[in-house]
Parts: structure tokens; sequence; C-alpha cells
């Protein structure tokens, strides 16, 4: 059951629409650019590779990825590997794509204990929106799932939790405002344990990754949860904006650092942002990029795909 | 992987010293890095194509000053033009001629509008308002009572309203309730939306209509990426912008996204968001701005941060010390007890430049406790040891390493730290202070 979860996507149906519309609407504000370029150019010259190079540099993907990416297409390119502007773009979708597939395992499933999922990032990325959406898709599988209302600092943080907890009928495990957030991951956990659920899934508040003090108390959630449950948590999922720029990959690594990040959720891919940084992130990190959000409705959350990702790069 | 700016440049131009000119040869190799800088950073990729194109043109033909070496010169060239296009001075706030003005937070879903909406509150009552605040945020589960709960935290009235009413109406009852009352500023916390939700953004629209806000300010997360050009763009097509809030700068985000948008919208930055606490808004300074976006450091603040808990006198005479090269071990004893009563440490030091010394220095590579140490070592020499360091020998170093609970190398590695400090402050000289401090005090508040 976790390997769906975690593996690799389950196409529904319905859920392809729903991928197609999502990235549809993404580029219906802009033109095909990739293919803008690629059309009625049959030769590869300096001005087509610089073009390309700047759909890379648009798509947030990094200067250092990109030209480690254009670095390897060049060379293709010098040694008369690729005839013409189509297969250019093929070979640097290809590139991309491994940079990506390096990195699509599931996670291992628990035995009989409850599978712990933390979800952490700095302020404002989504992760409550995003655990409404988990916690859906995971209730549509018939399994039990606990919310824990670990972000006990923001104003009406709960409170936002408890409306998708009502929205998605799963129990919600809180305790009052400035609460120690381990103390509260601490008593859902044992509840779960007690009751028998299938899935915890706890939020915990925004947090700027340079907060020395903040980032501390991530990792005591960490032992907190390994204490209670050994092995967990079993996911520990970095939700990052996909309007953030280079600053995700520092994100990522001091997350990765100090709470032990196991995935990646990308949100907001319904605006027009692209969300490259992740491929720097899974290219320095080698963290698999598990979900992407394309809204603020408990059904917006939608497996990963690389492929269709890098498409819309391109778009 | 990305060093700073000045230190890349320094590379280019090793062999180019002190006199000559700067040529399209010698820039081409400079002008790359400056753009792999901007991009580092953020800056949007068109925007850093005008940028490049401004300062080659600045920059051609240009002597090399005696004063100054090239990288010098080359740097104050790009943020000279940075600068210029953040704009020059801090921008103030608007109000009507009439009470209540208004002001309207817009922006991107998880930007910060509400609790810019309380700093934005508590800075004006600061300054003598009486502003009432209203959520009109009526999609986003828990967004009203998220204001409410921010509003009781600083006692600033907000305005209730019907649970059940639409976002202009409940603007309007609260404009309403404002007049009657006597607030002077509404603030009004709108809830995200997406540029390209069209839907939204016309409620946006038909809200400005009936309202007639003074200022619509876009809320901007300093993390943004190349997307920042779009979504600001859209909003200020709709909208008219007057003003942008870039929040969450107190990480370690280089803030490229101040350009792009100010370039889009041509609307200044008003405020800066430097932290989760009320407290945390501060006025706009593009010259600070400027330097952190090419990695330089926020100096400036820091200055300022510890112009707030050390005294004037005191401050005065480290700067002397500095200057004159006089600066003990006895100083920096003082200076690390100080760090400690300037407030959390990590937010202190993600305003170091990243060069020099400083280099490696990240807000999360110390800790107090580290602090704790040095400080321990240092209480642990003779008076004489930390007013001359030079005669702490092999034997002295044991001594103190026993005394402090230290290991011998520790006390090395502190020694060392204290001369690298000591060779920059004096490389920076008077110089740099000179040229930083210019600055006397804040632009006045205007409110
Ligand atoms: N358009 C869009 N909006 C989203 C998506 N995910 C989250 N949001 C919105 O982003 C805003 C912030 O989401 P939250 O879930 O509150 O973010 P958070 O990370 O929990 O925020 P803090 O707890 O305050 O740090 C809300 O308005 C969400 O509705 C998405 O995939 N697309
Ligand atoms: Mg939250």
């Amino acid at each position: 059951m976790i390997q769906t979860l975690f593996g690799p996507p389950e196409a529904t149906p319905g859920f392809l629409e729903r991928l197609r519309e999502a990235v549809q609407s993404t580029r219906s504000t802009l033109v095909g650019h990739l293919e803008d370029l690629v059309q009625g150019k049959s030769v590869i010259d300096a001005t087509l590779l610089e073009e390309l190079e700047e759909v890379l540099i648009a798509g947030d993907v990094g200067s250092a990825t990109t030209q480690e990416v254009m670095g390897a297409v060049r060379q293709q390119v010098n040694r008369g590997q690729l005839k013409d502007a189509g297969e250019l773009k093929g070979a640097i979708k290809e590139q991309l794509l491994n940079i990506l597939q390096v990195t699509s395992n599931g996670v291992a499933a628990p035995t009989n204990s409850p599978v712990v999922i933390l979800v952490v990032g700095v302020n404002g990325t989504g992760k409550t929106t995003t655990i409404g959406k988990l916690a859906y898709l995971i209730g549509s599988q018939n399994k039990k799932v606990l919310l824990c209302a670990g972000d006990t600092f923001r104003a009406a943080a709960v409170e936002q939790l408890e409306i998708w907890g009502q929205r998605t009928q799963c129990e919600i495990i809180k305790q009052r405002p400035g609460a120690d957030p381990s103390a509260v991951l601490f008593d859902a956990l044992t509840s779960a344990k007690a009751r028998q659920f299938d899935y915890v899934i706890a939020d915990t508040a925004g947090r700027l990754h340079t907060k020395v003090n903040l980032m501390a108390e991530l990792e005591k959630m960490c032992r907190t949860s390994q204490r209670v449950i050994p092995g967990s948590p079993h996911e520990v999922l970095l939700v990052l904006d996909a309007t953030t720029g280079q600053n995700g990959l520092q994100q990522a690594r001091q997350f990765t650092e100090r709470a032990g990040v196991t995935g990646v959720a990308l949100t907001k891919l319904d605006g027009t942002a692209k969300g490259g940084v992740v491929l720097a992130i899974a290219r320095e990190l080698k963290l698999p990029i598990r979900y992407i959000g394309v809204g603020e409705q408990k059904e917006d959350l939608l497996p990963f795909d690389p492929e269709q990702f890098i498409e819309s790069l391109f778009s | 992987m990305f060093e700073n700016l000045t230190g890349k440049l320094q590379q280019v131009f090793k062999r180019l010293r002190g006199e000559g000119k700067l040529t399209e040869e010698n820039m081409t190799e400079a002008l790359r890095e400056i753009r792999l800088a901007l991009l580092e950073a953020d800056v949007n990729f068109k925007v850093v194509k005008q940028l490049i194109d401004n300062i080659r043109a600045k920059a051609l033909g240009q002597d090399v000053l005696n004063s100054f070496s090239p990288t010098q010169q080359v740097v104050k060239i790009v943020r000279d033009e940075l600068v210029e296009l953040l704009g020059t001075t801090a921008a103030k706030l608007r109000f009507a001629p009439q009470s209540p003005s208004v002001v309207f937070l817009v922006g991107l879903q998880g930007s910060g509008k509400t609790t810019s909406a309380g700093k934005l509150a508590r800075w004006l009552q600061k300054g003598g308002h009486h502003p009432l605040l209203v959520s009109v945020d009526v999609y986003r589960p828990a967004a009203r009572e998220q204001l409410f709960l921010v509003a009781k935290n600083i006692g600033i009235p907000v305005f209730q309203g019907s649970a059940t009413a639409r976002p202009a109406e409940l603007a309007l009852a609260a404009q309403q309730e404002a007049r009657q009352k006597g607030y002077d500023v509404l603030v009004v916390d709108t809830a995200g939306r997406l540029h390209v939700d069209e839907e939204l953004m016309s409620e946006l629209e038909e809200m400005k209509q009936l309202l007639q806000p003074t200022e619509i300010l876009f809320i901007a997360d300093a993390m943004t990426g190349q997307d920042a050009v779009h979504s600001a763009e859209e909003f200020h097509r709709r909208l008219n912008l007057t003003g942008v809030i870039l929040t969450k700068l107190d990480g370690d985000a280089r803030g490229g996204a101040a350009l792009s948008i100010r370039f889009v919208t041509g609307q200044p930055v008003k405020f800066v968001g430097t932290g989760e606490k009320y407290e945390n808004l501060e006025l706009f300074h593009p010259d600070r701005m400027a330097s952190r976006i090419l990695g330089m450091g926020d100096l400036l603040t820091l200055i300022e941060k510890a112009e707030e808990t050390v005294d004037r006198q005191q401050a005065e005479e480290l700067e002397h010390k500095l200057r004159t090269d006089r600066f003990s071990l006895e100083d920096f004893r003082e200076q690390i007890r100080q760090a400690r009563r300037m407030g959390p440490l990590d937010q202190v030091l993600a305003m170091l430049p990243s060069i020099g010394p400083f280099k490696g220095l990240r807000p999360d590579a110390v800790e107090e406790k580290q602090l704790v140490r040095t400080e321990a070592i240092i209480n642990s020499m003779t008076s004489k040891e930390r007013t001359h360091p030079q005669i702490i020998n092999g034997s002295r170093r044991r001594r103190i390493a026993r005394g402090s609970g230290a290991s011998v190398q520790e006390v090395n590695q502190l020694l060392r730290q204290y001369d690298q400090l000591r060779k920059m402050m004096r490389s920076l000289g008077g110089r740099a202070f000179k040229k930083f401090g210019g600055r006397t005090k804040l632009p006045a508040l205007s409110s």
C-alpha cells in the first residue's frame, strides 16, 4: 500500500485528465516556448543554444545545473552527435530526466505500526494545505489517518488544520497554542499506536532554515518520533513553493541536514512558476520529488511525473 | 559553488593592477561573472540583460583610478546600477487627504500578507495613527481567524463582520466602521491568489473600485525566483500597485526578486519584513539591498543593530580602535558579549558579508555555545595577554587551554580568528568606514 503512495504514480482514471488540465492552465498563458525556438530551425547554432539555456534559467533551474546540462549537450553537438534542433531538444530533456531519475525509489513500508509523515518547510510554502490533500489522498485508499497539529506557533494554525481534518474526515490531535510541538507529536503517536491508525501526518510551524533554534526544535521532533515509534518518521516531506528561486536549494540542504528530509512536495504549480530548482535539489541531494500541488482543493495533489514536469519547463 | 562576486572579480582582474582602462576585452569575463551572480541572486534573466548592458556602457573606457582596484571600481559600478534601479531613496507610505486612508495588501498565496498586516498596523500605531484591521480572506481555512488573533496579540482593533459576507461587503463595512469610529487607516488583508486566477483578480479590481485605496502594496516573498516578473506585472496591470513589501528577509535569500519587481512595476519597495515578530518591519534601504543581492552582506543593518544595543560612545571607541589597529582581545571579548546581547545569533550572522574571514561563517555554522567557549578562553588569559596577544607563546597557550577547559587547538584557532579579524578590519580600515558610514541617521519615518 505504501508503495503505491510513495512509489511510481498510479494512473487512476480522472487523474490524468486533471494532470493535463493543470499543466494546460500553466501553459495557456505562454506559447509553446521551446517548440517556437526549435520550429523552423534545422541548424544548431550558438543563438539557439543560448536561447535554450535561457529557458532553463527562466524556469529557476539555476546556473550551476543549467551549465552542467548545457555543457554536456554542447559536447554532443561538437562531436556531431546531434543532427538538428529537434535532437538537441531531446538531448536536453534526457539530461534533465537523468537528474530526476536518480531518485525515484519509494519508502519502505513499516510493519504493524503507523507510518509517520512529518511535513516541514519555510513559512507559507503550503505545508498545512498539502497535509489536507495528503490526508484526503491516503484516506481515499481506506486508510485511517491521524493529523497532528504540530504548528503551535502561528496564529490560527491549529484551527486551519482542524478545518482540513473536517474536510477529509480525519481526527486531529492538538494542544494549546505555544505548547511544545514534540509533546503534541508524542501525544499523537502514542494515540495512533494505541488506536491502530495507519498514518500520522504531522504539521510543523513554517521556519526559515537559517534559524538555529527552530531547526533544533525539528530535530527534537524527529527524536521524539523515533523514540515512540522506532524507525520513524518514515517520511520527512519538505514542502517547497514552486515560485521559490535558488534559495530553494539552501532550504533543501538545511532541512535535510537537520531534519533528514526524505522527499519533496512541490506546491503552487498551478501558477506560472516552473519550480526548476527541484532539479538542482535532485542533482545535489538526490532527493525524490514525490508530489506536486496544483490548487487549493483537497484533490489538488498529484504524484510527481518527471517527464510531464520537464515538458512543462519548456512550455 | 557560488562564491562572492568580489572574490570572482578579483580573480578576473588579477593581472590588471592599478592602472589602465576597463576595456571590452577585460570586461567580458567580468560581465560574465556579474551576470552569474545576479542570476544566482534570482534576478530575472531579462532584467539581468538590461543591467549588464547598462553596466557595460558605464564601465567601458573608464580609467582605473589609483585609489581603487579594478575590482572595487567595477563592484561600485554594479552596486550603483542596482541602487539606481531599486530607487535611490527610501519611499514613504502615503495617506489620503480625508480619513480613513485605505491600504490593500495583495499578493500570491503564502507571501506573508497577514503577518505584514499586523506589522504594518503596529508600525502605524507607533507613528501615532489609529489603524483598523480587516481580513477579507474568506477562502483559506482559518485565515480570518488568524488575523483576529494577530490583532489581539498586538492590541489593535480588528473589524469582525459577518462570517458569511463576501470580501467586498466586508471591506466596505470595515471602511464604514473606520469612518464612524474615527480610525484613520484601514488595513485590508486580502486572500492570497494567483495572478492567473481571473475570477479572484477581478474581485480585487472590484474592491479597488469600491474602496479607492491610497496604497495597494504587493507583498512579495524575498525567496521568489524568476517568476516574480510575471506575478508582479499582472498584479500591477490589474491594480496599479503603489508599492511593495518584501518579506522573509531574515533568511539567507539574496532577494534579487526586489530588482525584478521594481523593474516590471516601477513601484518602490516601501518596507521589508525581517522576522516573525510584529516589530520586525523595517523601512527599505536600496543601498543595503544592493549589497545583499551581490552577496556583500548587510553591514549597515548590522551596524545599526549594534547601535541599538551598544552605546554610542563605546561604538565610536571601537571604530577608532579598529581604524587605528588597536583592537585587542579585550575588545574581542566585549564584542562577543555584545553580540550575545544583540539577539538571536543566527539573525546577526545572516547579515555578515560572505567574504573574507566571514566566509564559511554562516548562521548555522556558529552556535551560541561556541561563543560561550570563546569567551571562556579569553577569560582565562591575563589582562596583559588580552591587550598584547603577541606575547602568547606555547606555554601560555597550554596554560590558557587548561584554565578554560579547551584544547590547545581551540586556543590556537581563536588566536588565528582574532588575527584574521584584525587584518580584515585594517583592510576595510578608514576607507570602508567612511564609505559605509557616510550615513549618520536613518531617514525620518513618515507617518
Ligand atoms: N494555488 C495554490 N495555492 C496553494 C497550494 N498549496 C497551498 N496553497 C496556498 O498557499 C497558502 C499557504 O498555505 P499553507 O498551507 O497555509 O502554508 P503553510 O506552509 O502551512 O504556511 P505556514 O504554516 O504559515 O508556514 C494558502 O493560501 C494555501 O491555500 C497550491 O498547490 N496551489
Ligand atoms: Mg501551516
